[in-house]
């Protein structure tokens, strides 16, 4: 089995310091970072992925690989750069304000992350309007908006309609989630997709700025 | 009359199939490594969490005024049915405590996500397990105990509109076991129940589940319930 297998391996059982090694080990037998990144990282979160919408795995097991992922991306990051390899899109994520609800939001981080997205986390009872400044600033593709309660989402409604009077609907998508928000509501307020859960959530993301992370 | 309830960490441990059930992990689903991430969070759970309730018993009027809130219920909603049914109502609100929530926040930062998340799952069903310990202690109180169910109705479900934690609290007051209330209607800590025991015999708590917001209802136990002819 090649050093690659072995990272994509690795990674599928959640070991991430072996990840970390391996990766290390991957480097210096002059593998290319961007090889290490698709045909190890990459290749073994594309399994994960693919056994847990088969329910052959679960949520633990998946947060188990992201933060393997995490371990060889973190090593690898740097070196992509250098050599100009495009970053993937840029996220911003939070629950909305009022909402001090997290854990839903934390595992769409985590699984953008591990999925290869930037996420820019602003953590919970965001504003509406700190959403998109942020955005603007950092140049985020996608904003994402987490509530968990009936009264919150409302503040959805506001984000959206701040891209648009600030001219950036098309260029800055909205994707929305959490328990009580639906497709419909997403629709009605306009936003661009809804996440049911994170997993969904992260193929909704790919899907809004059409490529592969 | 008002009444706190304390428990240990260990009378208030959630079971392993709920905590699981939460992650989606279907019985004799979880991996060995999942398993040892539920061993953790349980352990956690006995070290930290403060388990701990207010219940005060309300009449069917005083019920009405709380539970009218701010108007923002659905039309019809089951608890209209249930209430003018029941044998006896209480309202509660119960907490697993601050220190869990700090914890799962730390481990999210700390880079240890599935004990984070699986942490969570335990703190919810902690929470949830509260408001069984407190219907079946009222049951226990009853003397025709086999002749009743105590079931719990919350503010933010089968119509009951979240902002009716708002009078909930008010009559409650909850904040004398450190329970409060945002303005956005959320409880904290995090991990928190609240609502109405509502003690009836079985056939009364069971209604068909033709409500329209059951519809998005995730909480499928409670349509299980609903849809249950058995007693």
């Amino acid at each position: 089995m090649g050093i690659l297998d072995e990272i994509a391996e690795s990674l599928e059982r959640g070991e991430d310091q072996e990840v970390g090694a391996l990766v290390r080990r991957a480097l210096d037998e002059r593998h290319a970072p961007l090889e290490v990144l698709n045909q190890g990282l990459v290749a073994g979160m594309d399994v994960v992925g693919e056994r847990f919408r088969a329910r052959e795995i679960f949520l633990p097991d998946v947060l188990m690989a992201a933060r393997a992922m995490y371990a060889g991306l973190d090593l690898l990051k740097p070196l992509l750069a250098r050599e100009g390899v495009p970053s993937a899109a840029r996220v911003v994520l939070g629950s909305v304000h009022g909402d001090l609800h997290d854990i839903g939001k934390n595992l769409v981080g985590i699984m953008l992350r591990g999925a290869g997205f930037d996420v820019i986390d602003l953590g919970n009872d965001v504003p509406a309007a700190r959403f998109v400044d942020i955005a603007v600033e950092r140049g985020a593709s996608v904003i994402g908006l987490s509530a968990l309660l009936t009264t919150t989402m409302p503040v959805m409604k506001d984000v959206v309609e701040l891209v648009r009077a600030r001219g950036l609907a098309g260029r800055v998508r909205v994707i929305v989630g959490g328990a009580p928000v639906s497709e419909a509501w997403a629709r009605e307020i306009g936003a661009d997709a809804h996440g049911y859960d994170a997993a969904n959530a992260v193929e909704r993301v790919r899907a809004l700025v059409g490529a592969r992370a | 009359m008002r009444e706190r309830v304390t428990w240990t960490p260990a009378e208030a441990a959630p079971s392993r199939e709920a905590v699981l059930a939460l992650q989606g992990i279907p019985p004799r689903g979880a991996s060995p490594r999942a398993e040892g991430l539920l061993d953790r969070a349980l352990a956690i759970h006995l070290e930290l969490a403060e388990p701990r309730a207010i219940v005060g018993a309300i009449t069917r009027g005083e019920f009405a005024e709380v539970y009218r809130g701010a108007g923002r219920n659905a039309p019809e909603t089951p608890l209209e049915c249930i209430v003018p049914r029941a044998d006896g109502l209480a309202l509660f609100a119960a907490t697993v405590g601050a220190p869990l929530t700090s914890r799962i926040r730390a481990l999210f930062a700390e880079n240890e996500p599935a004990l984070a998340a699986m942490l969570d799952s335990v703190a919810s069903a902690a929470a949830d397990r509260l408001a069984d310990l407190l219907a079946a202690r009222a049951l226990a109180e009853m003397a025709s105990g086999d002749r009743v169910r105590v079931l719990a109705y919350s503010p933010g479900y089968c119509g009951w509109h979240v902002s009716g934690q708002g009078a909930l609290f008010a009559a409650l007051r909850p904040e004398e076991i450190g329970v409060t209330l945002n303005a956005s209607f959320l409880m904290e800590p995090l991990k928190s129940v609240s609502g109405v025991l509502v003690t009836a015999a079985p056939e009364v708590h069971r209604f068909a589940p033709a409500f329209p917001f059951c519809a998005d209802c995730r909480d499928k136990p409670c349509r299980a319930r609903m849809a249950s002819r058995a007693a």
